[in-house]
């Protein structure tokens, strides 16, 4: 686990020292929010039935340039290849790159969420206990594909389209349950009726990163 | 400098190789080479653009699997066995593998971390005439202390197999003579060197034995001998129709 964590925190330490991607995706996702507010308008109960949607487009869009730029940064001086050399069971840097990643992601869906609870009228509070678990499980999921998906298509010249081409139809169901489980917690509707969410939410995550964790290694093979 | 734990590095050199061939499609980068290196040897490796140099050490390293052929490096199956392989080699690429955003020290810091190496790193930093800049960020370092750099990563390794991908590549003579310095001591302890180079003349001088790769074969080997160089450049020359370096 040593390399794990020295590998994710390279990776926060990186982006911690640039701030550029930190920064383009906050005002990104504020933005998202802004602009679906502003189109639905001030309907209460329009913007409460729309919330939860609108919440995961911005985390899924700022999450996409995350886990594009999380790659980026070892295509510079090759460093992947470094990577690469070290010893060890590469797992470790697939595993490495997806905690910098879900903690890199979480860090800015935390901070968006008071934006959220502004333009959209939400009681946070009360319901961000919930919120912030369906965030954290349908991040995993999300990223868990997004940061093999990454590392495929690195080295593509056309990678920003190929991507989310490639990525967006696989996280189609973790997208789903994350939705509707942001959804009962916004509606307050309680534990019982998000539980069967989050539970399939969890048992995504468990398929995802252990096939992306096997996987990883082919995918980086030259 | 030592390691805190996983595997133990096996302390020993040597490289065979049976037959070794890549394919990317139709097109061969490496051709059958069979090669034999014993602890204690080093090989200069010489041959123009695209002959092959580069991905015949990946494939050593385990970064490239061959399409074609078997061999073990330090002991261990090339196939079956790459996580030993990796924990006894260090490859000096031409790629510097830095992170321009960290430090100096925080670059040998993760370096360290990934190979599992406790103990201080002051030393290192002082040996290769990084410790006064240790705290400056990589960006803001000339490409020679970038190289300087990926060479203390290389030594931190401590392999018994070293690879250099045109090692003299924006080395200062400071720089050169500490890589000089480290190979002897690589090969002091019984490791195995191989340096892939255009540069005929220093090659030739800091291995005991030289080979030429064209169009992925290995078309001449001798061991470096005294006035060996000109029949060395002579295939050279025979082979590519040009004078290298």
């Amino acid at each position: 686990m040593g390399r794990v964590w020295a590998l994710a925190r390279k990776d926060l330490l990186t982006e911690g020292r640039s701030k550029e991607t930190l920064n383009g995706l906050l005002f990104f996702a504020a933005l998202v929010l802004l602009i679906f507010g502003f189109a639905l308008g001030p309907d209460p109960e329009r913007l409460t039935q729309a919330a939860a949607g609108v919440l995961w487009v911005g985390f899924i869009l700022t999450g996409l340039l995350g886990l594009t730029r999380a790659f980026q940064v070892e295509q510079e001086n090759e460093s992947l290849e470094g990577l690469l050399l070290y010893p060890g069971d590469r797992g470790a840097i697939y595993l490495g790159k997806l905690v910098g990643s879900v903690v890199f992601m979480l860090a800015v869906e935390v901070t968006v969420f008071p934006c959220f609870a502004f333009f959209y009228n939400v009681p946070l509070w009360r319901a961000l206990p919930g919120l912030l678990l369906t965030a954290a499980l349908g991040t995993v999921g999300f990223a868990a594909v997004g940061t093999l998906f990454a590392a495929m298509t690195m080295h593509l010249r056309a990678r920003e389209v190929m991507f989310p081409l490639l990525l967006l139809p696989f996280v189609v169901p973790v997208l789903l349950a994350a939705v509707k489980g942001t959804e009962a917690f916004l509606r307050g509707a309680g534990r019982a009726e998000a539980f069967p969410w989050l539970t399939l939410l969890g048992l995504f995550d468990l398929i995802f990163v252990t096939l992306s964790l096997f996987a990883f290694e082919w995918v980086v093979e030259e | 400098m030592g390691q805190d734990g996983g595997r133990a590095a096996p302390r020993q050199g040597g490289i065979a190789l049976q037959g070794i061939g890549k394919a990317y499609g139709a097109a061969w980068a490496v051709r059958g080479v069979d090669l034999t290196l014993g602890p204690g040897e080093s090989l200069a490796l010489f041959g123009p653009n695209g002959a092959g140099k580069t991905t015949l050490l990946k494939i050593l390293a385990t970064l490239i699997t061959p399409t074609r052929g078997d061999g073990r490096v330090a002991g261990f199956d090339l196939r079956k066995e790459q996580e030993g392989i990796r924990e006894s080699l260090a490859l000096l690429a031409h790629g510097t593998h830095l992170y321009e955003d960290l430090t100096v020290r925080e670059n040998v810091e993760f370096a360290a971390a990934m190979r599992r190496r406790a103990g201080p790193l002051e030393a290192l930093l002082e040996r290769v005439g990084l410790a006064e800049a240790a705290g400056e960020r990589v960006r803001a370092l000339s490409s020679g202390t970038k190289r300087r750099l990926t060479l203390a990563k290389v030594m931190l390794a401590e392999p018994t197999i070293l690879l250099l991908d045109e090692p003299f590549t924006n080395l200062d003579q400071a720089a050169v003579a500490l890589l000089q310095g480290f190979v002897a001591e690589v090969l002091a302890r019984g490791g195995s060197v191989i340096m892939a180079t255009h540069d005929l003349m220093r090659g030739y001088a800091a291995c005991r034995r030289a080979a030429v790769l064209v169009n992925g074969r290995l078309i001449h080997e001798a061991p470096a001998r005294p006035g060996g160089l000109e029949a060395l450049r002579a295939a050279y020359v025979a082979a590519t129709g040009t004078q290298g370096g």
